[in-house]
């Protein structure tokens, strides 16, 4: 891997000519978890297309990139969605990206990514006889494998049960250590726990909120977490209460 | 609850007894409607004839089958890698559809002989068709945040085409073969009623001309067996290659 790049993003977003999200102003800091938050349809998600290059159909007025030139081929991207190949076999979706690029697949590194996501004895399975916290931590092994410095997560551990969920975001902040990070959620507890940096999405743009102190993962039950917690969920509810 | 066979084998006794009962009822001469016993007679003392023939068909068909799957395969994938030969194709083959493949036939007779050939072609152009439509559409169908992911990877569209997009396509193909499977016969039979020498749509337009209608009953049942076995075999077929996952 590469040294981390920051991303900056500042401009506007429309599709079909409706706006999306209208002067955000956006710097995800090198090397950190950047957790931007936000309600359904602020356009957080469009904000992570835009630095995946997923833009289709979205008009942007501004500019977008890394800190040391173009982003393409320095990002990898997790969603909600495992989106595992049903008909590959578990190692075979963590080398997807060889595969589809059609270069020499590392089949020791494939099998150490998956024993670092504790799944070594999944290797030969289909996605479909995984749990959906196995399927996500296929994802994650698949993301490690593509070892990009910038890791786009588009609100990948939503679909999973709470205990699940915590794993999960312990797993994913151990892994991806050092790498830049944004994570688009709409969960303001785990932006509490995830966030080296802490933005909301609203209307009028991006607030900055001051993370709580200490590295992460931070302990769910950590008062200072549950405190800025409940500080997200009211700046979130007044973003609500001023659109209506 | 009958089983799958079980109901199958039911509902023939039930065709059968009613074929049978018409027969009595109307008392019908055989060169009308023949019963369903004299028909076995015949199927029977007329075998090797009627297999002559069918092996006829079924090669027509077989390889209609194989050709028409292939065309239709790439032309799917085709369509489906380029959007200006969408834009150009399409149309065409929405309005060849328009043309009743039965027109076709003497055209094609004249071109290609009363051989093999123009059978073959009949059955061709007759699946090409719901092969081609049923797998574009699968191709067209594509999860598309698998594609951004890929594309997120860096690969490139052929490469996306073939690790993604046809795969995930595959039980689409599979479900146009199922289709196919059931009109290329129809495709062979037309062609051989317009021109032929040999084969079951042949004998049993001959056998028609000469009142033997025992015996184009006996050729008609021997191809609609033919069909449900083709039908049933692309079909185990079909699931085996494509179908897994």
């Amino acid at each position: 891997m590469t040294i981390a790049p920051a991303l900056h993003l500042d401009g506007a977003a429309s599709f079909d000519g409706v706006p999306v999200f209208a002067g955000v102003s956006l710097d995800v800091p090198a090397g950190q978890w950047t957790c931007l938050l936000g309600s359904s349809g602020v356009g957080k998600s469009t904000v992570l297309k835009l630095f995946a290059g997923l833009d289709a159909g979205v008009e942007f007025d501004g500019a977008l990139g890394a800190s040391d030139g173009p982003l393409a081929g320095q990002v990898a991207l997790m969603a909600q969605d495992d989106l595992l190949l049903p008909w590959l076999s578990v190692t075979e979706n963590v080398l997807l990206g060889a595969r589809l690029r059609g270069t020499r697949p590392d089949h020791a590194r494939a099998q150490s990514v998956l024993a670092r996501v504790g799944l070594t004895d999944k290797a030969d399975r289909r996605p479909g006889e995984l749990s959906g916290g196995q399927r996500q931590r296929v994802a994650l092994a698949r993301t490690l494998m593509e070892d990009r410095p910038v890791v786009l997560l588009d609100e990948p551990f939503s679909a999973l049960d709470a205990r699940t969920r915590a794993q999960m975001q312990e797993l994913t902040a151990e892994v991806l250590t050092g790498r830049t990070v944004l994570l688009v959620t709409h969960e303001p507890a785990e932006a509490a726990r995830l966030g080296h940096s802490i933005k909301v999405m609203t209307e009028t743009g991006l607030i900055d909120v001051t993370p709580p102190p200490g590295d992460i993962p931070r302990p769910v039950d950590d008062p200072a977490v549950l405190r800025v917690q409940t500080s997200l969920l009211a700046q979130l509810r007044e973003d609500a209460n001023a659109r209506d | 609850m009958m089983r799958g066979w079980q109901s199958a084998v039911a509902s023939a006794v039930l065709g059968l007894a009613l074929w049978q009962g018409v027969v009595w009822a109307y008392d019908l001469p055989r060169f009308i409607l023949p019963g369903p016993v004299l028909v076995a007679e015949t199927m029977w003392k007329s075998r090797a004839l009627i297999a002559e023939h069918t092996l006829i068909t079924a090669t027509e068909v077989l390889i209609g089958l194989v050709l028409g799957a292939v065309l239709g395969g790439l032309s799917a994938i085709g369509l489906a890698a380029s959007p200006m030969a969408r834009s150009l194709v399409k149309p065409l083959l929405v309005f060849s559809q328009a043309i009743p493949v039965f027109a076709l036939a003497p055209i094609l007779t004249l071109w290609l002989g009363y051989g093999l050939g123009s059978k073959i072609a009949m059955a061709v152009i007759i699946i090409y068709f719901p092969v081609t439509s049923s797998f574009f559409d699968a191709l067209m169908r594509t999860n598309p945040d698998w594609l951004g992911l890929a594309r997120v990877m860096g690969a490139r569209p052929a490469r996306i085409m073939w690790h993604i997009r046809i795969p995930a396509a595959l039980p689409g193909f599979a479900s146009g073969l199922r289709l196919a499977a059931v009109y290329a016969p129809i495709g062979a039979i037309i062609g051989e009623w317009v021109g032929a020498s040999k084969g079951l749509g042949y004998l049993m337009l001959l056998a028609n001309g000469r009142a033997k209608i025992d015996l184009m009953f006996a050729a008609l049942i021997v191809l609609a067996i033919f069909t449900i076995l083709l039908h049933v075999a692309v079909g185990k077929l079909a699931e085996k290659l494509f179908e897994r996952a």
